[in-house]
């Protein structure tokens, strides 16, 4: 909590906004509170930045608010040590963006206008009252297992398990299977992983597993799986093959089953002898059987893939899904044709490699590779261009329509090829390609002992994929300290899924150090702020364990939460949830935001003095949305007030009735997309915010204020050129609906 | 001996390499070429195939520089040599000057005034800006970038008044002690002069996929409308050529990766402006690798969508009316066909950025470009320097970089 608090305004800029007035409203209303008030006319020059420091020091000030431009630029230059630094937001969002009711801008160089003071005066007054309500977080003593635990011992299990223990930290990997390597130990060889990428080569198996089994630091359980992994990140234990261990992360390489061969049945797998699969193929290769000496490697699964794949399933029937909540955790078996059409590289890739093998022990062994597109993208491509250059080796666009045994030899009839319209290929066998289906569709794997259950949430999104919905951050996903690699997470060749294990045991490193530290991972890295609860107050209601987009918070059979502070994103969600103002961050409360609410002043009479909007917005969306509004000039009513919030999963319903009960005529909130694509950075947040709307309007509606008076906006952070269209809109429902009945008193 | 470690590049992959490193403790030094950090994925509108923004993940990156004190970038700098051994590199970077001072002062009315015009790189060509610029509203730092020598004589005289500008600021060189180095120098877009059939550049509306992305971005030239350079036309018939470059020996001998996924991106952003408009992608083979499979049928799904199996032989212009005809050759008929439209988009490829530039590291390059080895000497490549990839992947190779690289240093 600030005490003594320095206000420090910019000039160069506020525009017109007069900043002496500002300074002597501020000594009036705090006081002593705000013992130090200045006008500088370059805030950024360092001479200002000098006589801050020293007034810090000889005023023993604690907090400090700086007026000036938005706390998304000049960073850098207000860092104070020992003190709490509040950015005041005159620039971007009130200079920058000040527009009279009527439209027109104010001359540069004139007199500011009453409303551009007056909202001017309530950021003042907010950003002062905020610095008040704000802590300074102690972080947890907490103390993190430097063992990380890697599920599955294949190629990108390995690779984790070396990297952790080359990292300095204890490995327990478990695999189970009877032995190390995976899928890896029926390959024959791999496809090229490294310069020039042009032939297939020794995977070098031996050799990564025995680094691995060599490594004292790397404890190998094999015949196992994880039956559960229970507590927080840096203190997991995790049960496997009845024993318990200590550990701090995972890395999940489950790696993956191949797809149902029933689904091949169309192909004439399963009825017609010398249909096989490319696994089955890999097999006679290693063996050294490959007699078959004309042979199509089919590629185009049109025939299974073919038509609507990914139509929505039909809804599950609500009593069916209420009576499985009854019988507790089912795992939905999400394997399906799909796994196939997403492995079209895989199998491009292994096609060539196969066809390879058999022009290396047939002279005259004859290869015809069928597809409708060669998926082998980036640098692959060298190697498809090797093997056109291959006699033997033939490859053509084709549509598949039948495959016939006649007199003990098969024939592939193909159409719209490059040999001609309609062809039938006399082959010996027929390989077909395999649906790399993750280890996770089929079950939790990892079998979280958390109160929302075993598995990873939303794998239905990924139609089983343990994998993450973010294309930047490629690791993060509703599970902290849990992080998947290699063909679990998508289907992959072993270069990338290397690169990827190295990427996940980086992240696990990363999450133990940094619960051990006290501090919180992705996306709010480093924040030493984290939940508090007031458990006095709790009332069992359990809506913060069910909403919590991360499954932080446990609870014991009365339902009282047991929170987990390294699981924790510090979103805030949990906040929003509780009814009863429960839950609290030091630098970040219900009584914070509304206290600011309460501090804006909202004229009595609409008609005379306009309306009051607030608006709580996305802080990392949103807010950066109407900052680059203003910085192109776009201008929006001068009538609304702009609170940064974590993520709207952080708002809560009291603070909109702090708005009403304030005479507030109407609340926007603006947020992320949600929805399957998703763009929250907390998953969930945005999306939770918008199903506590009923709550709110009842709230309302108990109030006797009309529900549409606060309404939620998706914004995307590039949107900034519709957002103060959205804007002014909404104050155009907000004029024609009259002041809030609440007014006045 | 050092333990700190130099990102070349502030890309995707090299903030993730970045960021990565440091929030685990380690100090990290960025070098950026250009003023900005955000690399390629700044001058995109949108991600496939969640069609989200890049300044969405941008913005936490920068947020996470902001809070990390482990984290010290450099723009406008370069990396002029490297010497010594993994855990002990001294590497000397020159820095250019900015001319503008640290400051609250918006610049932006500033730059307005300037009657001075220069060629605009971020928008590749498709408009000019004034020597005094950033190149978008949220560009990384948030500072402006001017450039004395561009400035007309009374341009340099209300520039020379501005407390904000300094027009004699002096380059810079410092010297950087680092244990490790990760090489996240990414790519640039293959030169379509280099391709005579397909327009050579020469053709107003036969623009690259990169340009499409400027033109189809909020704060590109046109504030996001998808038009004809030539006369501002809405395109009613648009067509994509895809490897324009790639797979090709005489050009780039490898395919770019992102190009069919980035195409069928593009189509959904005309789609989306015009809902009359007939979209034909001319390709090889689609690669559209893992589960961008569902992005690809649900985009095709829409029926003025066509996917065309053919090589594009030549590009013409029709000078009259400003149309681009394309002759397409079907690959799997054989006939060829000459089809009129109102705007052709090439796929151009991606160019690994340190082919044709120097090469300071000491790092084998294969003859496209392409890192190929450098790991026993305590130099990783990540990214699009090691070879072409998505963003999603570039990621993935910036964090694993991050950890090979501080394999490199622990310890020492």
């Amino acid at each position: 909590m600030a005490e003594k608090i320095g206000v420090y305004f910019d000039q160069s800029a506020l525009g017109i906004i007069d900043a002496d007035e500002l300074s002597t409203g501020v000594s009036n209303k705090f006081g002593d509170a705000c013992p130090v008030v200045k006008v500088f006319p370059v805030l950024a020059a360092s001479s200002a930045r000098e006589e801050i420091k020293k007034d810090i020091a000889e005023q023993g000030l604690d907090g400090i608010a700086i007026c000036g431009s938005s706390p998304r630029v000049d960073w850098d230059i207000y860092e104070f040590e020992n003190v709490i630094v509040e950015r005041i937001n005159l620039r971007e969002q009130c200079a920058m963006a000040y527009k009279n009711p009527d439209g027109t801008v104010p001359a540069a160089g004139g007199t500011a206008p009453e409303l551009l003071m007056a909202m001017a005066k309530d950021y003042v007054t907010m950003g002062i009252i905020k610095l008040q309500k704000t802590a300074v977080p102690e972080p947890p003593e907490f103390e993190s297992v430097k063992t990380i635990l890697v599920l599955g011992g294949g190629w990108a299990g390995l690779t984790a398990a070396k990297q952790a223990a080359d990292y300095g930290y204890d490995v327990i990997l478990v695999e189970k299977d009877a032995q190390l390597g995976g899928k890896a130990l029926n390959m024959l060889k791999t496809v090229p992983l490294e310069f020039p990428y042009e032939e297939a080569h020794d995977l070098g198996l031996e050799a990564k597993i025995e680094e691995v089994t060599a490594n004292e630091k790397i404890k190998v359980v094999l015949n196992a799986t994880v039956e559960k992994l229970a507590g927080t990140p840096g203190q997991y234990t995790a049960q496997v093959a009845g024993q318990e261990y200590s550990v701090g992360a995972a890395v999940l390489a489950a790696g993956w089953k191949p797809m149902d061969n029933e689904l091949l049945a169309p192909f004439g797998y399963g009825s017609i002898p010398n249909v096989v699969t490319s696994a089955e193929y890999e097999k006679l290769a290693k063996e050294g059987k490959l007699d078959a000496k004309r042979v199509a490697f089919i590629i185009n699964t049109d025939t299974v893939t073919g038509g609507d794949i990914y139509a929505a399933p039909e809804e599950v029937e609500a009593e069916e899904a209420a009576s499985e909540e009854e019988e507790g955790y089912v795992h939905e078996d999400l394997e399906s044709v799909r796994h196939l059409a997403y492995s079209s590289y895989v199998n491009s890739m292994v096609a060539l490699k196969q066809a390879n093998y058999l022009c290396d022990a047939h002279e005259d062994g004859r290869a015809y590779v069928l597809y409708d597109s060669m998926v082998v993208p980036g640098i692959h491509e060298r190697y498809y261009k090797t093997a056109q250059d291959r006699l033997g080796i033939m490859m053509s666009k084709a549509e598949i329509k039948g495959i016939t045994e006649e007199d003990g030899s098969l024939v592939v009839s193909a159409g719209n090829t490059l040999m001609g319209d309609d062809v039938e290929i006399p082959v010996d066998m027929v390989v077909l390609p395999t649906g790399i289906v993750p280890a996770t569709a089929k079950d939790p794997v990892m079998n979280f002992d958390y109160r929302q259950g075993p598995a990873f949430p939303d794998l239905d999104l990924f139609d089983g994929y343990a994998d993450s919905n973010y294309i930047c951050f490629p690791y993060e996903t509703r599970r902290t300290g849990v992080y998947a690699a290699g063909c679990v997470r998508q289907p992959m060749m072993m270069d990338a899924a290397e690169e990827d294990a190295i990427g996940a045991t980086m992240k696990a490193i990363q999450c133990i150090e940094s619960a051990n530290r006290g501090v919180s991972v992705h996306p709010r890295s480093g924040d030493l702020s984290y939940p508090v609860f007031n458990f006095v107050r709790c009332t069992q209601c359990k809506r913060c364990t069910e909403e919590c987009p991360f499954g932080a918070l446990d609870d014991d059979e009365k339902g009282t939460p047991l929170p987990n502070f390294s699981r924790c994103r510090r979103c805030g969600t949990c906040m929003g949830a509780c009814p009863e103002r429960v839950i609290s961050f030091d630098n970040y409360n219900i009584d914070q935001i509304g206290s600011m609410i309460r501090e804006i002043d909202v004229p009595d009479d609409m008609e005379e003095g306009g309306p009051r909007v607030l608006i709580l917005a996305c802080e990392n969306d949103a807010y950066p949305a109407l900052d680059m509004a203003a910085i192109r000039g776009k201008a929006w009513s001068p009538y609304v007030r702009i609170i940064p919030v974590r993520c709207l999963g952080s708002v809560n319903a009291i603070w909109v009735a702090d708005a009403m009960s304030k005479g507030i005529d109407g609340v926007m909130l603006l947020g992320c997309k949600y929805g399957d694509d998703y763009q929250c950075h907390f998953v969930k947040g945005s999306e939770i915010c918008n199903r506590r709307k009923d709550n709110i309007a009842e709230t309302l509606e108990r109030l006797g204020v009309e529900p549409d008076r606060v309404e939620q906006y998706e914004v995307a952070i590039d949107e900034y050129d519709k957002v103060p269209g959205m804007i002014d809109s909404f104050m155009d429902m907000v004029f024609e609906k009259g002041p809030n009945p609440f007014k006045g008193y | 001996m050092s333990n700190s470690i130099l990102v070349v590049g502030g890309g995707f992959s090299g903030l993730t390499a970045a960021l990565e490193a440091a929030e685990l403790g380690y100090e990290v030094y960025i070098v950026e070429k250009s003023p900005f950090l955000g690399g390629r994925v700044a001058q995109l509108n949108k991600y496939f195939p969640k069609l989200c923004p890049p300044s969405c993940g941008l913005e936490i990156q920068y947020q996470r520089i902001k809070k990390n004190p482990n984290v010290k970038f450099l723009t406008m700098a370069t990396v002029d040599s490297v010497e010594g051994e993994a855990g002990n590199f001294t590497v000397k970077v020159s820095i250019a000057p900015r001319c503008t001072a640290p400051s609250s002062a918006d610049l932006g009315e500033l730059a307005a005034s300037l009657e001075s015009e220069v060629a605009d790189e971020f928008n590749l060509g498709l408009a000019t800006r004034k020597p005094l610029y950033m190149d978008t509203p949220f560009a990384f730092p948030n500072r402006f970038v001017l450039e004395p020598k561009k400035l007309s004589s009374a341009d340099a005289i209300k520039v020379g008044a501005s407390d904000a500008c300094d027009l004699n600021e002096a380059a810079k060189e410092i010297e950087l002690s680092v244990g490790s180095i990760v090489l996240a120098t990414g790519w640039k877009p293959y030169d379509v002069t280099n391709l005579s059939n397909l327009g050579a550049g020469q053709i107003t509306n036969c623009i690259s996929n990169m340009q499409m992305e400027r033109l189809a971005s909020p704060n590109g030239p046109t504030d996001g409308g998808i038009t004809r350079p030539s006369d501002g036309k809405a395109p009613e018939k648009i067509a994509f050529v895809q490897c324009a470059g790639s797979r090709d020996q005489n050009h780039l001998g490898f395919c770019s990766y992102i190009c069919c996924m980035a195409s069928l991106k593009q189509a959904l952003y005309v789609r989306e402006q015009y809902p009359d408009a007939d979209v034909t992608i001319y390709y090889i083979d689609m690669r559209t690798p893992g589960r961008y499979d569902k992005f690809m049928r649900k985009a095709i799904a829409d029926e003025k969508l066509h996917l065309v199996k053919g090589k594009v032989a030549g590009v013409e212009e029709d000078a009259a009316t400003g149309d681009v005809i394309v002759e397409v050759e079907d690959a799997v008929k054989g006939h060829k066909a000459k089809i009129r439209h109102d705007m052709v988009v090439l796929a151009t490829g991606m160019q690994p950025s340190l082919a044709g530039d120097t090469n300071p590291f000491g790092v084998e390059l294969d003859e496209e470009g392409f890192v190929v080895d450098g790991e026993a000497k305590g130099i990783f490549s990540a990214g699009c320097a090691q070879k072409p990839l998505d963003v999603m992947r570039s990621a993935q190779s910036g964090t694993s970089a991050a950890l090979k690289a501080i394999q490199t240093v622990r310890g020492r």
